[in-house]
């Protein structure tokens, strides 16, 4: 039991985080919303970085690694905010081709949750959709939808007044683990993001001055800061544990680790990044400052593969037995 | 990252099961709460025990006579020790996990001798005298002075919140020898015989009846000067080596303790709300923060593992630990419903609940609150500034 990152991973966490601090700075992620949120340029970046490929076997062009490197991958583009349909094109890489290299940008949807919000409708070249039958590819020119304004301008939604059921990609049991992966890694994402508006906030407060001193010396504001931080690191010893979980079935429940760390990591990155927004005070309610774009991703993510009352709800069901 | 046990941790728990099968029969069982002689004579009792069988003092070094075990092992001792309705360490608290680490950290050889085996072995019950009625949380400004006189202190004074004073042998006493000095540097640390003249133990009754916590007078009491450990007026430091210990590893088998507290508590939502959609909702919350807690002590300990250090991690689980526990309290309590309003069984296994949630108030409030975790955290983690 050493529950700490190794040095291939602490490596791993550092390139992604030097290619998103290079390649995704706020401004250049900002930008994005005129381009439906995906550049194909970038995207092509992130898959020869193999932020889609990484769990693919070496033989298939992938590095082979597990659920416990992906994690690590995902926090670092959640604490960049990189948008796109970053997770879906992860999962249907070695499934649909053209995934894995960032050819072919692959969006999704689980068929089961109404109504039906598809998120960057007009940057994507595949539409999957997941369900308790299995995991399906939509003709994406058949599902009649229409744009609407985005809560997050970095996500931008269309509502689709249905969805065929399209081509086979997946039986029952594969949506399933589909849906356990997905869940880990929007997760990931979230716990970028509770961690990111943590660091963003405590600089904030070492610097922003009133009545005469730093406002984080205050402890209205420091004890906020501390749950900050506390949340965040729950939330990563949930996450992280989740990974692992998936990649050794030996270690035990599974979907009880998967719901966990959702559940976590969802309220840790809404929790603190309306915490953040108060920090920052006034600003904070500006389009200029950067903390709310993490607030409405964080909104975002939380319904991607079940938000909180859903996994607190597979938890119980569990113990309920 | 790797959450499996290692071939020397599984093999360690199937040593330790066999032998908690064997002797816990043979253990008294626990007599009334207020019975502070039996429950002296029932924790030491077990404390040989675990001498006998090679396990006590499981996170001291082996050179002063103790198991010496990787931080995982404890884990597992904590678990399997928890999980048999094992004795907790009882009475013997503050010797194993305060006062004897910081004599392992700062002592003379000499008193290291004459304490530690004793420790171990259960034949020496030790508590604690630091806080003060105008030293709670700010514990530098306390009062309590000794004054130097030939070979001895004299102290006077009064303690507070002292644990297990009433049975205790000794004392790690916390006392003020420079009255002029920086509050921080004017402290010194003594080792106190309970039996000496000039001290007096008047229990308090706490918010469950009990009487766990006493009151300490100090009155013109001698402690000779070579039961000071650590230099005069150097004790601030040498209290602090105790309380990164007491934020270790230290709550582990409280937590344990949660972990089955939660498994009751889904017993009887079982039985009394089994189609409350909104408890069971609740129930998953707690049982999924209680999951990571865990996973974050684990995350703790492989980090002390590798620093050396327990650091300041230890304030993230304790502030987190202690709040959790009084919100599954609380959501126990909205379970009972009008069963909570007994601290006996209205039903099978529903009495221990009104009891639990009355003790753990006492979580956010003791070994640093929840808000000086708060100051701790947002001080030397995140460096913001002080107020």
């Amino acid at each position: 039991m050493d529950f700490t990152l190794n040095a291939d991973q602490e490596a791993l966490q550092e390139a992604v985080r030097k290619l998103c601090e290079g390649r995704f700075p706020m401004e250049r992620v900002r930008s994005l919303a005129d381009q439906g949120g995906v550049d194909r340029g970038l995207w092509k970046e992130l898959a020869d970085a193999g932020v889609f490929s990484l769990r693919l076997r070496e033989a298939d062009g992938g590095a082979g690694l597990g659920m416990a490197e992906a994690v690590l991958v995902f926090e670092e583009l959640g604490r960049a905010l990189v948008p796109g349909p970053l997770v879906w094109t992860h999962l249907a890489a070695g499934l649909v081709p053209g995934a894995a290299d960032g050819e072919r940008v692959v969006g999704g949807i689980d068929r089961e949750v109404e109504p039906l919000v598809v998120e960057y409708l007009d940057a994507i070249d595949v539409v999957l959709a997941v369900d308790d039958d299995g995991l399906w590819e939509v003709d994406k020119a058949r599902p009649s939808a229409r744009a609407v304004r985005p809560i997050d301008p970095l996500t931008p939604v269309h509502v689709a007044s249905g969805l065929l059921r399209g081509e086979r990609r997946a039986m029952p049991a594969a949506a399933g683990r589909w849906r356990l992966e997905g869940a880990v890694l929007t997760a990931a994402l979230l716990l970028g993001i509770a961690g990111a508006v943590t660091e963003r906030s405590v600089a904030y407060a070492k610097e922003r001055q009133q009545f005469d001193r730093p406002i984080g010396s205050f402890q209205a504001i420091k004890h906020l800061l501390a749950d900050m931080f506390v949340l965040t690191e729950v939330a990563r010893s949930a996450v992280y544990a989740a990974g692992v979980n998936l990649d050794d079935p030996s270690l035990g429940a599974q979907a009880r680790a998967v719901s966990g760390a959702k559940l976590l990591a969802g309220e840790a990155a809404v929790t603190n990044a309306k915490s953040a927004v108060q920090v920052h005070g006034g600003m904070g309610y500006t389009w200029e400052v950067d903390v709310h774009l993490y607030l409405k991703r964080a909104w975002v993510l939380d319904t991607a593969f079940g938000p909180v009352a859903y996994h607190a709800d597979a938890m119980g069901a569990l113990l309920r037995g | 990252m790797d959450l499996r046990w290692s071939a020397e941790d599984e093999a360690f728990r199937v040593e330790l099961r066999s032998w908690l099968q064997t002797a816990l029969p043979k253990l008294a069982p626990p007599p009334p709460r207020e019975d502070w002689k039996g429950r002296r004579d029932r924790d030491t009792a077990w404390q040989r025990m675990l001498f006998d069988g090679g396990y006590a003092g499981i996170n001291w070094p082996r050179q002063y006579g103790g198991r010496g075990a990787s931080l995982s092992e404890q884990l597992v001792f904590y678990e399997e020790i928890t999980n048999a309705g094992a004795p907790n360490v009882g009475v013997n608290f503050v010797g194993l996990l305060h006062a004897g680490p910081t004599l392992i950290a700062e002592a003379t050889p000499e008193q290291q001798a004459r304490h530690l085996p004793k420790i171990l072995r259960g034949d020496e019950v030790w508590c604690q005298g630091f806080s003060e009625p105008v030293a709670g949380s700010d514990l530098a400004a306390l009062r309590t002075r000794a004054a130097r006189d030939g070979d001895d202190y004299v102290i006077s004074g009064q303690k507070i919140w002292t644990s297990y004073a009433q049975v205790a042998d000794y004392c790690e006493l916390l006392v003020r020898t420079d009255p002029d000095a920086p509050k921080h540097r004017g402290i010194t640390w003594l080792v106190l015989p309970m039996d000496t003249p000039g001290v007096e133990v008047r229990p308090l009754r706490t918010v469950l009846g009990s009487s766990e916590f006493s009151e300490l007078f100090l009155d013109g009491v001698r402690v000779p000067v070579a039961n000071r450990v650590g230099p005069e007026n150097d004790g601030w430091r040498v209290a602090m080596v105790t309380f990164n210990f007491e934020r270790g590893t230290s709550l582990v088998p409280e937590m344990v303790e949660a972990r089955r507290l939660l498994d009751d508590l889904v017993a009887v939502a079982r039985r009394v709300a089994p189609h409350d959609d909104g408890t069971w909702r609740e129930i998953g919350h707690a049982a999924a923060e209680l999951d990571a807690l865990w996973n974050l002590v684990k995350r703790t300990v492989s980090e002390a593992a590798r620093t050396g250090m327990p650091g300041v991690g230890g304030s993230v689980v304790k502030l987190y630990y202690s709040e959790l526990r009084q919100r599954i309290g609380d959501l126990s309590l909205r379970v009972l419903d009008r069963a909570a309003l007994s601290l006996d069984d209205v039903y099978e296994g529903s009495g221990k609940f009104g009891e639990e949630r009355l003790r753990t108030m006492a979580l956010t409030i003791a070994a640093g609150s929840s808000q000086i975790q708060r100051n701790i955290i947002g001080e030397r983690i995140l460096g913001l500034p002080k107020g």
